[in-house]
């Protein structure tokens, strides 16, 4: 039997003659759940949310519930609520949907997480290139406002938050929270040290701050609508909840896939949802969840303890959609988009496009993420531009080595990851290139040359 | 500093909405780039004024952030997405085709000054890859063989009474 969706986030999205205005979103029952919820105590809330088992959709997956009860509530400095819309990890696109297509979905989970939380205040920072988004969000903030959904006294409940978007400029860093935080203070986007500055005690201007990805403040409106215990149902243990697949890359159909978590395979969504490889074609590597997690080879097989306890093995292809299962395959779901590689792509090239990005967006604080990144991205060029020397296979694993741990934030993980799993499991391409390169090299006259694939990734 | 009423009045509601004000930093320079076209000394000294921080304070974002710049460019500005899904269905053959057919280098601008292209990281629309923004709009799946024609379709938007890009 194919594997199905289960619309819940995107249960609206697309659908024929569903827009983007609150008499629409209204009449599809919108704020209904916020009107509810506001008549209950806060604390309440946020036990739902703990009961859920939800997880963070931004990448890392930190328990949302969990998170919230870090809040510093003893220092009575006000608490703010920011919700992260920079969607900038490559491969990730779920975001921009919601944003774009179904905005008060995203204001409704905004008041009501800010509400349980007891925030006055809340942020969206939408990336800056999202223009369109950020208008999109003013007017329906402005609708939202008019009927009393956002701003004082909502619903005559006594309680009031306002909620700001401001824009981003065009930096991945920006999307990590701390960064995020620095930017809206309006200052470069240096992450900050952990410890002390956990955003929950010290966060926006030192003060406990939440940030919270957008599918995950619309993922707690569903929390709320249907209880903890009963949200806590849908997906598989140490996984509740849905996830937005977005298929990229070299995939029939690419697009994105709202399905129970551990409820489909890898396999289901290559072939169910995308449509399997290229036509001709066979695929050869997946990035499960956003570039900076570690890539998968086809082929590759994994042991593994099955849902009932008992040892097991899987193929790239069998492994569960949920986090659990991601995690015991030396890898992780992220964002949950997910980019497919066919045997045509130059593995090499592919990790060279990659160090391009970091050196990019390396936010130049920390010497290891600085220089780790710019000399990553050097050496995989020179490789794929004919320079390539043997020792540049175990160079690149021992720079990623020293990068990953030893920097001020995640971005150093993201630096490392695609270079410590891409080196050793393709070793073998590594090694053919570079060999072809030395042979041209020693005989210039030879026909043999080290022409690019013309997929050109750096 | 000549910047129009609107935007005058745009800027100064905006402050205030934020607990302090150099919050409102990256949302001030949007505003004045999109009027300019870029950020000149100026307008970096005038927003340091506006919001009570030192000139070197707004100095040190504008250099930092990719989407500010500190010279006008084209009046169509083009960025190709070069991240690795866009890369993946042929992103670089895009950018050569678009940069030839609107005759200009990468990074560059046309003798004309009509054009602008330049690569940019993932815009989060890799699901229709590739993709390029033109000023502040997003073209999904434009192949390379789309790219000759959707340069054509730039070509006969731009004309001289354009004003330069805003974004
Ligand atoms: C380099 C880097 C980039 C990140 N980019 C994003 C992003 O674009 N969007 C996002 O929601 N989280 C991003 N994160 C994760 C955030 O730091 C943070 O964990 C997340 O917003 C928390 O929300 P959640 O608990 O709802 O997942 C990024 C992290 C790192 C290290
Ligand atoms: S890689 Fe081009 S939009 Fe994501």
């Amino acid at each position: 039997m194919p594997a199905t969706e289960r619309r819940i986030i995107y249960r609206h999205i697309d659908e024929p003659g569903y827009t983007t205005d609150l008499v629409c979103y209204q009449r599809h029952g919108g704020y209904e759940i916020l009107r509810k919820a506001i008549q209950r105590q806060p604390e309440e809330l946020v036990q739902e949310v703990k009961d859920s088992g939800l997880k963070g959709r931004g990448g890392a997956g930190f328990p949302t519930g969990v998170k919230w009860g870090f809040l510093d509530r003893k220092s009575g400095k006000p608490v703010y609520l920011i919700c992260n819309a920079d969607e900038s990890e490559p491969g990730t696109y779920k975001d921009r949907q919601i944003i774009y297509k179904d905005p008060h979905q995203l204001i409704e989970g905004t008041v009501l997480s800010a509400f349980a939380i007891q925030a006055r205040l809340a942020f969206i920072y939408i990336r800056g290139e999202m223009f369109g988004g950020f208008t999109i969000l003013e007017r329906a903030i402005e609708e939202a406002r008019a009927a009393n959904f956002v701003g004082n006294n909502i619903l005559g409940s006594g309680y009031s938050v306002d909620i700001i978007v401001h824009r981003g400029a065009g930096c991945y860093i920006c999307g990590e929270e701390t960064g995020l935080i620095e930017s809206l203070e309006g200052k470069r986007a240096y992450p900050r040290i952990k410890p002390p500055y956990f955003p929950a005690v010290l966060g926006l201007y030192n003060c406990p701050t939440i940030v919270n990805n957008v599918e995950t403040l619309c993922q707690v409106k569903h929390v709320l609508d249907m209880g903890g215990k009963e949200f806590a149902k849908i997906g598989v243990p140490g996984d509740s909840g849905t996830h937005i697949w977005g298929l990229s890359g070299h995939v029939a159909k690419p697009g994105y896939y709202e399905i129970e978590s551990g409820k489909a395979t890898v396999r289901d969504l290559l072939y169910d949802f995308g449509g399997g490889p290229p036509a001709g074609r066979t695929i050869k590597a997946i990035i499960p969840g956003g570039v900076s997690m570690k890539i998968l080879r086809m082929g590759e097989k994994f042991k593994v303890k099955l849902p009932d306890g008992s040892p097991g093995e899987w193929g790239v292809l069998d492994i569960p959609l949920d986090s659990g299962s991601f995690a015991q395959c030396g890898t992780s779901l992220g964002t949950s988009g997910m980019i497919f590689m066919d045997d045509t792509t130059d593995m090499v090239e592919a990790l060279a496009n990659l160090n391009a990005f970091y050196a990019h967006e390396s936010c130049g604080q920390c010497t290891p993420c600085r220089e780790g990144s710019l000399w990553l991205k050097k050496i995989t060029t020179r490789v794929c531009d004919g320079g390539g020397r043997m020792e540049d296979i175990d160079l690149v694993k021992t720079i990623a080595d020293q990068v990953a741990g030893r920097t001020i934030c995640a971005h150093g993980e993201a630096v490392a990851w695609p270079c410590q799993s891409n080196v050793p499991k393709f070793r073998d391409e590594w090694e053919a290139k570079i060999r072809a390169q030395i042979h041209a090299r020693e005989h210039p006259e030879g026909a043999a040359t080290t022409a690019r694939t013309g997929l050109r990734l750096v | 500093m000549n910047l129009s009423e609107k935007t005058l009045k745009y800027i100064d509601g905006l402050i205030p909405r934020y607990p302090q004000k150099r919050s409102a930093m990256l949302m001030v320079l949007h505003a004045i780039q999109e009027e300019q076209g870029f950020l000149s000394k100026d307008a970096i000294e005038w927003t340091a004024q506006k919001l009570e921080v030192v000139p070197m304070a707004v100095y040190e974002v504008v250099t930092f952030y990719p989407m500010f710049r500190q010279a006008p460019i084209g009046r169509r500005h083009v960025k190709v997405c070069r991240t690795l899904s866009c890369a993946l269905r042929g992103a670089y053959k895009v950018c050569d085709s678009l940069q030839h057919e609107l005759g200009c280098g990468l990074g560059q601008t046309s003798a004309d000054g009509n054009y602008t292209v330049e690569f940019v990281e993932c815009v989060a629309a890799c699901g229709s890859a590739p993709v390029v923004i033109v000023d502040d709009k997003l073209h999904e799946n434009i192949t390379p063989e789309k790219a000759p024609d959707f340069a054509a379709k730039i070509k006969k938007e731009t004309t001289v009474s354009l004003p330069p890009s805003r974004y």
